[in-house]
């Protein structure tokens, strides 16, 4: 049925089958996109990671299709984006209609500038595959396809880790497990840990085809479309020619029958007329829930992506947000484990991506209520807002077909420094995440390849004079015109003015970026002192 | 009365023809049913709502119009 030829991955017997065992620092349940998305971080750092799964093979089904700017940037420090961005579908712009009529039309990136673009559509089996090869090359990451966890026993220090084989099982001592095992995470279920949160009872259908005809680029979006006259339908294309239609088919709609291949093809017969040809690649009737552990570090254990919370697919935020999460434990948990900050440091990872995973969850339950209209008067104003959209501009604002995901702000962290500098009028503050911008004289040089795996020092000084110390192990990125080089710093050319224009600069202005790309300090004038304090804070060494 | 501290929502009135205004909103009811009043309800408070722009005013409404001395429900 489909056209992607699924590979089984090795399984390997594991040495602890034959009496061989060592404490292992990181020890990851999952290889779906957190997991292996952990690994590579990990690794990158220098630290050697056991990734666990209990399949051999990557995701079944499309599913996560929407690879979103953060996600890239992020796959793109293990040298994996590029090839995300060369295969999937780039697109920025979408179209919402009601009935046959476009009433809406957005651009997710009306400014150029940037290293990838606002969203990238690749089947979420491609993106598993490609962190696979990478993670499968990686010396330092031990993929263990096949391998079962059936019991977690957290200890003070380290959790002893239960894993069923095709051989048999065998224990793994771990220093920290992480659980990236999805929604219905096994090691979540071990630990009998709750995960409160909201059921929905709308049914959808997703029908994913080939599709021989041209097909758009961009997303679309249909309130009561003449083909489906009671309910929203959502069109998406994917890599090799492979379209997404999302059917709103509401609560009573019979799943069985409706996944039937000729109900199916009856649906897309009114959508696409009588001359379309198309092959089925993936069916699913599905409904959705948006729940939230309490807590997603358990004394040794920490949950991350959908294992830790879940949200509707509306907005691109289960994917994308399972990428920030890790990419926010990378870092504290490379750190802790070589002892240069206290365990506590991974508390803020529970902070930080528990509000993202409100305001995902906050921006997705609004999509959904606004796409399934749970009472009378609800219905009403949606319809009401989609019947003034056209030719009141303000009412557009108000049709939510899915707010798309952007990098979630983590306001109030007690790793951030708050602002002292009351005149600012951009730029990312403390808790939200850097913007690129290009840093070079030809067209492809830009500040996500300048930002390493440590903390970033930007500064806007355009004299040696104006430049702070730069604490140890911290990089220094000078904004400066060319030919003027100083000892310790990198000098950015900033040749159009928009890196400038995106952080708020003026002469002095100095920015301190975390490893994960969020902002956690910044200042209207260079001070070696505030900067030191300031990184003390952020790494809970202070 | 219940009438919390007033803040932002003008209490006092603010029409000219306050008669003229009354009939007009409920003259364009006139003939609707009861699913197309609440429909035409719904795009006039969104018409009216944006016009109004201000957050703190349409928050104070709601609770006004809410408030169980005047109808709202418990």
């Amino acid at each position: 049925m489909s056209s992607y030829e699924y590979r089984r991955y090795p399984y390997r017997r594991p040495a602890e089958l034959d009496g061989r065992s060592e404490r292992r620092p990181v020890v990851i349940v999952g290889a779906g996109i957190a997991g292996p998305t952990l690994a590579l971080a990990l690794a990158a750092r220098g630290l050697p990671v056991v990734l666990l799964d209990d399949d051999d093979s990557v995701s079944f089904g499309s599913r996560s299709i929407c690879q979103a700017r953060h996600s890239l940037e992020t796959w793109d420090r293990f040298g994996v984006a590029r090839r995300m961005v060369e295969k999937g579908i780039t697109w920025e712009q979408g179209e919402v209609y009601l009935g046959d009529k476009p009433i809406y039309h957005f651009n997710l990136a009306p400014e150029p500038g940037h290293k990838f673009p606002a969203f990238v559509n690749l089947q979420q089996y491609y993106v598993e595959e490609y962190l696979y090869d990478r993670c499968l090359s990686e010396p330092l990451i031990e993929c263990r396809f096949r391998n079962k966890v059936v019991g977690v026993r957290p200890g003070l220090q380290s959790v002893e880790v239960e894993v069923e084989t095709p051989d048999g099982s065998y224990t793994l001592d771990a220093e920290w497990l992480v659980a990236c095992d999805g929604v219905r995470s096994a090691v979540r279920h071990l630990l009998e840990l709750p995960f409160p949160g909201e059921v929905f009872h709308d049914q959808f259908l997703i029908a994913d085809i080939r599709f021989t005809s041209e097909l758009p680029k961009e997303r679309r979006f249909w309130f009561y479309p003449p083909f489906h006259p009671t309910n929203s339908v959502l069109l998406h294309r994917q890599a090799d020619n492979v379209l997404r239609v999302d059917f709103q088919l509401g609560r009573d709609a019979d799943p069985e029958e409706e996944k039937k291949p000729e109900n199916v093809d009856r649906r897309l017969r009114q959508m696409f007329g009588p001359t379309a040809s198309w092959e089925h690649e993936w069916t699913s009737v599905y409904t959705f829930t948006c729940r939230m552990m309490e807590r997603f570090v358990q004394g040794r254990v920490i949950f991350a992506g959908d294992a830790a919370h879940v949200v509707s697919p509306f907005g691109a935020r289960g994917g994308n947000a399972a990428v920030a999460d890790v990419d926010n434990l990378a870092w504290k948990l490379a750190r802790v484990l070589a002892g240069q900050s206290p365990p506590p440091l991974l508390d803020s990872y529970c902070n930080e991506r528990r509000a993202a995973a409100r305001e995902n969850i906050l921006n997705s339950t609004r999509s959904t209520d606004f796409i399934t209209p749970k009472f009378p008067a609800s219905r009403a104003f949606r319809d009401a807002a989609l019947a003034l959209a056209r030719d009141f501009p303000f009412a557009r604002a108000l049709v939510n077909s899915g707010r798309l995901s952007v990098p979630t702000a983590q306001l109030g962290s007690p790793l951030d420094t708050p602002e002292t500098d009351a005149d600012w009028t951009g730029g990312p503050g403390p808790g939200r995440a850097m913007v690129d911008a290009p840093v070079g004289n030809g067209g492809d040089d830009f500040l996500v390849d300048r930002l390493g795996l440590g903390f970033t020092v930007l500064c806007f000084a355009e004299r040696a004079g104006d430049l702070p110390a730069l604490p140890a192990g911290v990089a220094g990125l000078m904004v400066a015109p060319p030919g003027a080089p100083l000892p310790g710093w990198t000098v950015l050319c900033d040749r159009d003015g928009l890196l400038r224009q995106r952080y708020d600069a003026r002469p002095g202005t100095t920015y301190l970026i975390r490893p994960d790309r969020y902002v956690a300090a910044r200042w209207r004038t260079p001070d070696g002192a505030a900067l030191a304090s300031a990184l003390r804070r952020a790494t809970a060494t202070g | 009365m219940t009438d919390a501290i007033s803040g932002a929502l003008r209490r006092s009135l603010s029409l000219a023809r306050p008669d003229d205004i009354y009939n007009a909103i409920v003259d364009a009811h006139r003939d609707l049913d009861d699913e197309q009043c609440r429909a035409f309800d719904a795009r006039l408070i969104l018409l009216l709502a944006n016009h109004v722009g201000d957050e703190a005013v349409i928050r104070e409404a709601l609770v006004a119009a809410r408030d169980p001395s005047r109808g709202g429900a418990e």
